[in-house]
């Protein structure tokens, strides 16, 4: 095996200074009878087999040359220096920087994570990362409930969160019990969150998309003001950060966490991960943060450094009493976010946002101008969007792959049992996209419905 | 502020944000454009920009690339962990992962769009639970605290059918266990009851025997345990746990000790999650992402989270979404593909065979280096151990005042990657040593001649030892400060 | 001569109470076991009652954080302000600059739980 490098020899050196007569002897600590009675010995693959069946495996996948979809999993186009940079073994393969000596390289480029995330939310801390967006919704949920004490047991939470996302809050929520999610229901005519009137004083936080699933842009001042006149928390999720080169941050529209997702701009959507979970809460919560945190210090020898801090948050030294048991975070996709933000700069990521928003615009414009198509729902969107097709819109889709095109996600897929979501696609358009793309898929939808297909 | 040359090859670098200057950019979009803003309502739109740097993508390169250079990483050297399995990361792995034919795929393609990744999930699933003798597996949690918290999910779920959840709560940790477990058990409304491991290094049935009633909801247990030894009587224990309606959570963190050699699935084990990020080769990241699949018997399996993959009778696959007992999902799509495929590439490498010789070659290594070291630094408990080993600086900090911290930061100054230190936190002073299967016996020598000079030298000039590191690109730092003063992010100085 | 002033209680969790002036903090020996404190979190607030015995804040080192206890019963009349800005006064001063939480006691019969100067030192060296 080439990842093993001893020669027969070394082994029979070791084992005689070990003084065991052999391998075997090595695990006598284990019980015969709990030993494996037929030890799998079937053989392995040589590279170039390995590569033959992956290639074929990936290969099973369509790829599409056009995606117009997002649903959580936006596709930037991300430079190639990102990969490059991400890939160096320096990074790759460190292990968390518990020993800050060796490891200024990655706590420096966290540091940098910290700064950029806290700057497109507009909040005063950030963490090192969570797993991905719908762990980190939960995530911070449960920091509200704390900082409530428990005191109070009920969270309010848009019924326009990312359906996954939502299931994952029920089940991370429901685990921890004792505490009671009401589901905030969207106006069926805007599209955006529905408050049911004055949050109540056993309300820990509202929790809401920004844009929502359906792409509608909440109005974010709104629900944090509301939640903020309770004492509550105002907790803003926002699927693809790359939108905040346009849109007001969640901290200046006054909330107080702000969680996102941002494989998007680190590269890493397809499949749908690794994710990246982003979490920036104001200044009086960052003792209650879960996860890792990068601070800025001194070393003995008068320069500065950057080390792993206010560790006592975390299960390692605080166990039961721990703030999550995150351990393990997404290191490595947080780097390509920062590298991927470090390129762009601020008038790349507007740039970047703009042309995403003006893509999906002119997307949009075209479909509606098609004889039967609509909108869902009406309230202002960013460059995601529902529209319901005259009829059969699974055929229409399939039309489409069969031309190179992803045109975005059925919403039935979600929620069969709705009527009005039966023929609506939730539809996305991103820099990747070119204006010849655009103009292709409408012509392409205007012949299907004209052919009567 | 300039960039200056700190020591010879290692350059000190600003954060980036002090590199920049306006009007430069690292990006090459489509040329920029108006906001179409029709329907956007001006006070949704961004007042000011974000502070992000403006640098061209050289300077960008060139700022990371020489930050990189200040890390240790498994490709410049030893990296002896203990529990953290620092073994080599195979490239062809990473290469697999890379594939356009995974990287470009959306996670919401149909079923028909998606039968290559599906199965490869479906024959991953199937690989663990031949190597573990598990009935079922999902992949999707993200990290291996994320597969603690699923698999007790689905103990809870179980306990929850039975009608017995306001009852059944308590879930028994012996005192060598990680943090996370005790952090797990919290997340999942369960309390934690800590138990003590007996002097031989292993749980005794006798430390379960008082909590065997009807509050008993799981025994967590690593297997084998943080002093690197074979819980033995994990098999008898399990049939008390479950003779007193409870079940049995491993922590599979230590699987790479006995893969190949012993399926958790008969010693009675209920459930137990993988860290492929560990046990099958994937890179640590700096921290991540790793992932922590979850393996179950087949009374738990139907509380799996969804989606699940099935094979059709018509050898296609598809994504199941709709199951009436399910946890629900613990991960918006499949989990970290990307490190599922390196694991998958890993585990088709190797088969079963080259699996168990990896065990074999990993518990060799850690059994040698104890060999070498043991008249050097005490072992924490002296009986048998397998791939990692627990040494103590009880009698070296008696003789001379120096610490396994010490003893850690001195040889970062020789190339090493210090062990981990402090834990478990029953051994005072743990420095525990995981060398892996892919070191050398040259190396492994190497890392202990380096031991044994800084133990000789913690008794000829102490002094030496207590302030290192003295070749490292900066010296120690200073961590109370951080907590005290609390810099968390980058902010221009005020002009 | 013990290295602990005698005009203090102590408690077995090793905090001090000082009966003249209601002030309490941590002992020297308990300061020498956390190392360099970053952090006073309390969880009580002026006017709570507490009981003997019950849990007031924590107390944070780099690696580890320790429950403070309320070494009488009584009532929370004042917290030391100084400590949220200058955490190393628990370190610099634990008897004096370092009080945490000035408690206005509720029974005198209380102070009998705790040890003088000579038998905390005792207590002390059985837990070292």
């Amino acid at each position: 095996m080439r990842y093993l490098p001893h020669s027969p020899q070394d082994i029979q050196h070791m084992l005689q200074t070990i003084g065991v007569p052999d391998v075997e002897h090595l695990f006598r600590s284990i019980p015969r009878d709990q030993r494996t009675e037929r030890p799998d010995d079937s053989p392995g693959l040589p590279e170039c087999q390995l590569r033959r069946y992956l290639e074929g495996l990936a290969a099973r996948n369509k790829n599409f040359c056009v995606s117009l979809a997002s649903a959580g999993a936006p596709f930037h186009a991300v430079p190639k220096a990102v990969e490059t940079i991400v890939g160096r073994s320096e990074f790759q393969t460190a292990y968390t920087p518990y020993q800050p000596e060796v490891s200024q390289g990655t706590l420096q480029a966290v540091f940098e994570f910290q700064t950029i995330v806290s700057e497109l939310m507009g909040l005063d801390v950030s963490n090192a990362s969570l797993y991905d967006g719908a762990s980190a919704v939960g995530e911070a949920l449960l920091l509200a409930l704390r900082v409530h004490k428990g005191k109070r047991p009920v969270v309010w939470v848009s019924e326009g969160l990312h359906p996954h996302a939502k299931e994952v809050v029920r089940t991370m929520l429901h685990a921890f019990g004792d505490v009671t999610i009401q589901w905030l229901p969207l106006d069926p005519g805007t599209g955006a969150t529905v408050l049911p009137g004055a949050v109540t004083a056993d309300v820990a936080a509202v929790a809401v998309g920004y844009p929502n699933f359906l792409g509608v842009i909440e109005d974010i001042a709104a629900v944090s003001a509301a939640a903020r006149s309770a004492g509550a928390l105002s907790i803003v999720s926002v699927p693809d950060p790359a939108n905040l080169g346009v849109l007001a941050s969640p901290g200046a529209l006054g909330a107080d966490i702000a969680v996102g997702e941002g494989m998007g701009l680190a590269g890493t959507a397809g499949m749908g991960g690794p994710g990246l979970g982003l979490m920036a809460v104001r200044d009086e919560y960052v003792k209650q943060m879960p996860g890792r945190i990068v601070g800025q210090t001194v070393e003995s020898r008068g320069g500065v450094g950057y080390v792993l801090t206010l560790a006592t948050r975390e299960q390692h030294i605080r166990r039961e009493k721990a703030t999550s048991n995150i351990c393990s975070n997404q290191a490595l996709v947080a780097l390509a976010f920062t590298v991927h933000l470090s390129l762009l700069g601020p008038s790349g990521l507007r740039d970047l946002a703009t042309l995403s928003r003006n893509r999906a615009m002119a997307l949009r414009r075209g479909l509606l101008g098609i004889p039967g198509v609509r909108p869902l729902v009406t309230g202002p969107v960013m460059n995601e969007f529902a529209l319901v097709f005259p009829r059969d819109a699974a055929g229409l889709r399939a039309h489409l792959a069969d031309n190179g095109i992803f045109f975005g996600v059925p919403l039935a897929r979600f929620c069969p049992e709705r009527p009005e979501w039966r023929e609506a696609i939730l539809l996305a358009a991103t820099e990747t996209a070119c204006p010849d793309d655009i103009a292709h898929t409408i012509l392409l939808v205007k012949d299907f419905y004209r052919e009567g297909k | 502020m300039s960039t200056q040359i700190h020591t010879g090859l290692l350059h000190r670098e600003p954060p980036i944000f002090e590199l920049s200057s306006p009007g430069r950019t690292g990006h090459a979009l489509p040329p920029s454009e108006p906001l179409d803003d029709e329907g956007l309502p001006a006070a949704f739109l961004r007042q000011g920009a974000p502070l992000l740097p403006e640098l061209s993508e050289v300077e960008v390169v060139r700022h990371f690339v020489r930050l990189s250079q200040w890390n240790h990483c498994i490709e410049t050297g030893m990296y002896p962990l203990g529990s953290c399995t620092m073994k080599y990361n195979p490239k062809i792995n990473d290469a697999m992962s890379a594939l356009a034919g995974f990287t470009a795929t959306h996670p919401l393609q149909e079923d028909e769009h998606l039968q290559g990744s599906l199965e490869l999930m479906f024959q991953l699933e199937g690989l663990l639970c031949r190597v573990s003798g598990f009935h079922s597996v999902t992949l999707q949690p993200s990290a291996g605290a994320n597969g603690e918290f699923t698999g007790l999910a689905l103990i809870k779920k179980a306990i929850d059918v039975r009608g017995e959840g306001a009852r059944r709560r308590k879930v028994l940790i012996p005192d060598t266990a990680h943090g996370t477990n005790p952090a797990s058990v919290v997340l999942n409304g369960f309390e934690p009851v800590s138990i003590v491991t007996g002097p031989e290094g292993v749980l005794l049935p006798e430390a379960v025997r008082p909590h065997l009633d009807d509050e008993l909801a799981a025994i967590m247990v690593t297997n084998p345990n943080t002093l690197g030894i074979f819980e033995s009587h994990l098999k008898e224990i399990a049939e008390l746990v479950h003779g007193a309606g409870g079940y049995v959570y491993m922590d599979g963190a230590n699987f790479n000790a006995i893969m190949g050699k012993v399926r958790p699935a008969d010693l009675g084990v209920d459930t137990m999650h993988f860290n492929l990020h560990k046990t099958f080769s994937t890179p640590h990241g700096g921290g991540g992402p790793g992932a922590g699949p979850v393996g179950c018997t087949a009374e738990l399996a139907p509380y799996l989270p969804v989606p699940r993959v099935l094979r059709t009778n018509e050898g296609s696959y598809r994504l199941i979404t709709e199951l009436p007992n399910t946890i629900g999902r613990v991960h918006p799509y499949f989990g970290n593909f990307a490190i599922l495929v390196r694991a998958f590439t890993y585990m088709l490498e190797n088969g079963g065979a080259g699996l168990s010789r990896v065990t074999e070659m990993a518990v060799l290594n850690a059994n040698y280096v104890r060999a070498l070291l043991k008249d050097t630094l005490a072992v924490s408990v002296d009986v048998d151990t397998l791939h990692e080993v627990v040494f103590t600086d009880r009698d070296l900090k008696k003789e001379t005042h120096v610490t396994t911290m010490d003893v850690a930061k001195r040889l970062l100054d020789f190339g090493f990657h210090p062990p981990t230190v402090y834990f478990p936190l029953i051994v005072p002073g743990a420095f525990m040593v995981e060398p892996t299967e892919t070191e050398s016996r040259v190396e492994l020598e190497n890392f202990v001649e380096t031991v044994k000079a800084i133990v000789e030298e913690a008794r000829t000039d102490p002094e030496k030892v207590t302030s290192a590191p003295h070749r490292t690109g900066v010296g120690r730092l200073d961590e109370t400060t951080a907590a005290r003063k609390r810099i968390l992010r980058w902010t221009p100085a005020k002009p | 001569m013990s290295e602990y002033p005698n005009n203090l209680r102590y408690s077995r969790t090793h905090e001090w109470f000082d009966p003249e002036t209601n002030r309490m903090g941590i002992s020297s020996f308990a300061v020498g076991h956390l190392g360099d404190v970053v952090e006073v979190d309390l969880s009580v607030d002026e006017g709570d009652m507490v009981d003997a015995g019950d849990e007031v804040g924590t107390i944070e080192s780099v690696k580890t954080a320790s429950p403070i206890y309320a070494p009488i019963s009584g009532k929370i009349v004042a917290f030391n302000e100084d400590l949220a800005d200058a955490p190393e006064l628990v370190n610099d001063a634990p008897y004096t600059d370092g009080w945490i939480l000035e408690i206005e006691p509720t029974g005198s019969d209380d102070m009998s739980d705790l040890f003088d100067a000579t038998l905390y030192s005792d207590h002390c060296a059985s837990e070292e």
